[in-house]
């Protein structure tokens, strides 16, 4: 019954309206259009107390300032009580001294796991795999990153991601492989053979009609 | 409860969040005041509402007189 609820549940799809949720955190009962205006990093990972999870959580805490200056908050979730994820957090601060500043989402019913397409049952049907969703302040979906349980996040990779997504709200433009701030970004292709041809003239660092590249 | 704890107490945010409510304001501003994330204090608002500690008004929120009651109890208690 449970696999069928699952199989129910269509993913979110990029560019569509993130799935509602209204959950208890350890920051109270929290929903998803508390986050309106901010963007929201959803991240689920497996299990409290459990290696892996603890270097990323402990990794999330340390790019936490960095994100909150680009307007981002973030929010953990897993199959755990809000009791396990307290006891959790403490030991982190205690063990590592690190405090996570982010509410965790304590997802016992699997409700928004379900939702969000977090359980992968050929990983594990009782843990949510390690799952990142970007919303951005209207509440659309811009992002996903989909790791198995044995691998942990590049949270570098994470704030690329916001940097490369915020640029391309601001400007107009695509980001090329690896990008980082700074670098040349690609202005988007022309459409028609009358913007091609304009294109070639246009001033930007051009190799072809559809390949162009400018300074933001 | 993140604002009214398990003994029936305000929390210490909850006290930043009434003081802040103090006179009518949007919910942004609140944020800044009390400075906490402004999905805190949506979550909270809504909270201390059901408790009947805020009111909203044309997206502005203050205190009530009960909210006054509690946080003057919080503060004689401190």
């Amino acid at each position: 019954m449970e696999t069928a609820l699952m199989q129910n549940h269509s993913l979110p799809r990029l560019g569509q309206p993130a799935p509602l949720f209204e959950a208890e955190t350890t920051h109270g009962t929290l929903r998803l259009e508390d986050f309106r205006g901010s963007w929201l990093i959803l991240f689920s990972h497996p299990a409290d107390f459990t290696p892996v999870c603890t270097t990323e959580f402990v990794a999330f805490a340390e790019i936490a300032p960095e994100l909150r200056k680009r307007g981002v908050e973030l929010c953990g979730l897993s199959i755990d009580s809000t009791f396990s994820h307290i006891a959790w957090v403490r030991n982190i601060e205690h063990n590592f001294g690190v405090k996570i500043p982010f509410p965790v989402i304590a997802d016992l019913n699997k409700e928004v796991a379900s939702l969000y397409g977090m359980i992968m049952p050929g990983e594990s049907k009782t843990e949510t795999s390690r799952c990142l969703f970007v919303i951005d302040p209207n509440g659309i979906l811009r992002a996903m990153i989909y790791y198995p349980l044995s691998t942990g996040r590049n949270t570098q990779e994470v704030l690329r991601l916001i940097d490369a997504l915020q640029a391309t709200d601001k400007f107009g433009i695509a980001t090329p492989a690896n990008w980082k701030p700074g670098e040349k970004v690609i202005v988007p292709p022309p459409r028609t053979v009358e913007d091609a041809d304009q294109r070639m003239k246009a001033g930007f660092d051009t190799k072809d009609w559809y390949f162009s590249k400018k300074a933001v | 409860m993140p604002c009214i704890n398990a003994s029936g107490e305000l929390t210490e945010s909850a006290r930043k969040i009434l003081t802040a409510m103090d006179r009518p304001a949007p919910l942004p501003q609140i944020a800044a005041h009390a400075e906490l994330p402004l999905y805190r204090i949506r979550s909270a608002a809504r909270e201390l509402a059901q408790a009947g500690l805020v009111s909203e008004s044309q997206d502005e929120w203050q205190i009530t007189a009960a909210g006054r009651a509690a946080l003057e109890r919080k503060l004689l208690a401190a």
